[in-house]
């Protein structure tokens, strides 16, 4: 199972508690695991990736093992950690304040 | 006896404020969706329990809530916004052309005969409508087509933000852009002509009489006079009686005709309200008194209404969305300050009181007329 740690109001949204687990089918990558995330939870569709572009929106990172892939291609696998479920796959609301 | 809702949109969450007829004991729910910009939030006429809000945020971008009781219970629903086809080119600041980038949802509309059709508009400028409640959206992309490509966003963001539906003929709607100007349809939203003929914008474009370009904060109808539009421009408080075919300057003695939000009273389709602001560069009332401005003859002769409101050192801002009138035989009127006040006047502005006094800034004010 893949975990990922969502923000506060990314949780509030979906309405759930703590890391989500989802299963993923096939390379563990930002693409495959974002997408099995939205297809569970529709309403985080576009609060993290554009709807039409699918680029990430300019204010989320991706964390995971102390390392940030927000830059990383969507279909870079991602560690070997987060595709066995021992560490979470972090999205993260980035510091844009002032 | 008859209640009253009001739905307040802030930038860090949606409040919900209760009161019965005689609007003096103020119950405050919220806030609701705590931290995200709550831009507008507003119920629809045919079901007024079905209320629609417009959550958005820079870092996750927009979401659309429905409450189907009255505000006490929420569902996301659709936050497809795509434009329609290729999304072409605006007028950028450096003179270059720029694609269309959706950003978020201003202000909301719901039908007048239909709790499922909702009409949105949208930043970068562009209507939406959904007809199932919010669940998916589609573009009314002809408003685009109406000299789109020279429309270029102002300092506030280039936004559709005033929605008027013609209560007799579902045909016409009129849409107000930040820095492009008004429009109207009348065929439902599938072709739209520019309606600014007399405006006139000295200070903010080569061509002051352009078709295209003026900046409009805000337009407000009476509903039995469809024809009658009230605008309060960027500069200048202008009538149309003709829907807008051309416009006329009703400013008259106004202390600054620079200002946002305009209204109408509910039963007095002659009696507008003003809030005036010194300037395009100082966003805050005149000599620091905070002022609602009455015309009782349709522009021209004001008066102002002062008892209750602040009258030294305020230096708040009155956003396009955020007065409303109530519909109760002595009409109420509201409105919000960028300073988290909202004032209620249960006698058509005489007199004021605060609602609420530490809200986070208020971006729109609603009001619901309850049975």
């Amino acid at each position: 199972m893949i975990r990922v740690a969502l923000p506060a109001h990314l949780r509030t949204l979906a309405r759930v508690d703590g890391d989500v687990q989802l299963e993923v089918e096939g390379q563990i990558t930002q693409r495959s695991v974002l997408d099995a995330l939205e297809s569970r939870y529709p309403t985080l569709r576009g609060t993290i990736r554009d709807h039409v572009t699918q680029a990430r929106r300019p204010f989320v990172r991706f964390f995971a093992c102390q390392q940030d892939l927000s830059h990383e291609l969507p279909d870079t696998p991602l560690p070997d950690a987060v595709a066995t479920g021992t560490e979470p796959l972090f999205v993260v609301g980035a510091m844009a304040g002032g | 006896m008859s209640a009253i809702r009001l739905l307040v949109g802030t930038r860090k969450g949606a409040f919900v404020l209760t009161a019965d007829g005689k609007r003096e004991n103020w119950k405050v729910s919220g806030p609701h969706f705590a931290g995200w910009e709550i831009y507008h939030l507003k119920g629809s006429p045919v079901d007024p329990n079905w209320l629609y809000a417009s959550q958005s945020s820079g870092w996750f971008g927009q979401q659309i809530q429905r409450s189907q009781d009255g505000g006490e219970n929420w569902e996301p629903v659709g936050n497809g916004f795509v434009y329609d086809g290729v999304p072409g080119t605006h007028q950028w600041y450096d003179g270059t052309q720029h694609p269309w980038e959706f950003k978020r949802v201003w202000h909301l509309e719901p039908s007048l005969s239909d709790p499922d059709t909702i009409y949105a508009g949208a930043e970068d400028a562009a209507l939406f409508r959904t007809t199932d409640g919010g669940k998916t959206w589609h573009e009314l992309s002809g408003l685009r087509s109406a000299k789109g490509n020279l429309w270029q966003p102002g300092a506030g963001g280039m936004c559709l933000h005033t929605i008027v539906l013609d209560p007799t003929n579902p045909e016409r709607i009129f849409v107000a852009i930040s820095a492009a100007g008004a429009f109207r349809t009348d065929d439902a939203g599938k072709t739209w002509q520019p309606i600014n003929q007399g405006l006139k914008s000295p200070y903010e474009l080569p061509d002051p009489d352009a078709e295209v370009g003026h900046c409009v904060h805000r337009i407000a109808m009476h509903p039995s006079r469809p024809g009658v539009l009230f605008m309060q421009k960027h500069w200048d408080v202008m009538r149309s009686d003709n829907a807008g075919e051309s416009w006329n300057e009703v400013s008259g003695d106004l202390p600054s005709d620079f200002g946002f939000p305009i209204d109408v009273h509910a039963h007095e389709p002659e009696t507008i309200y003003v809030v005036p602001i010194k300037s395009d560069s100082e966003h805050f009332p005149p000599e620091g008194k905070l002022r609602v401005y009455r015309s009782r003859m349709g522009g021209n002769e004001w008066e102002a209404l002062t008892r209750g409101l602040p009258q030294r050192d305020c230096y708040v801002n009155v956003l396009r969305d955020a007065m409303a009138v109530d519909s109760l035989d002595l009409c109420g009127i509201y409105f919000g300050t960028t300073g988290g006040q909202v004032y209620a006047s249960a006698d058509a502005g005489d007199t004021w009181n605060p609602v609420v006094r530490d809200l986070p800034a208020v971006l729109s004010v609603e009001v619901q007329t309850l049975p």
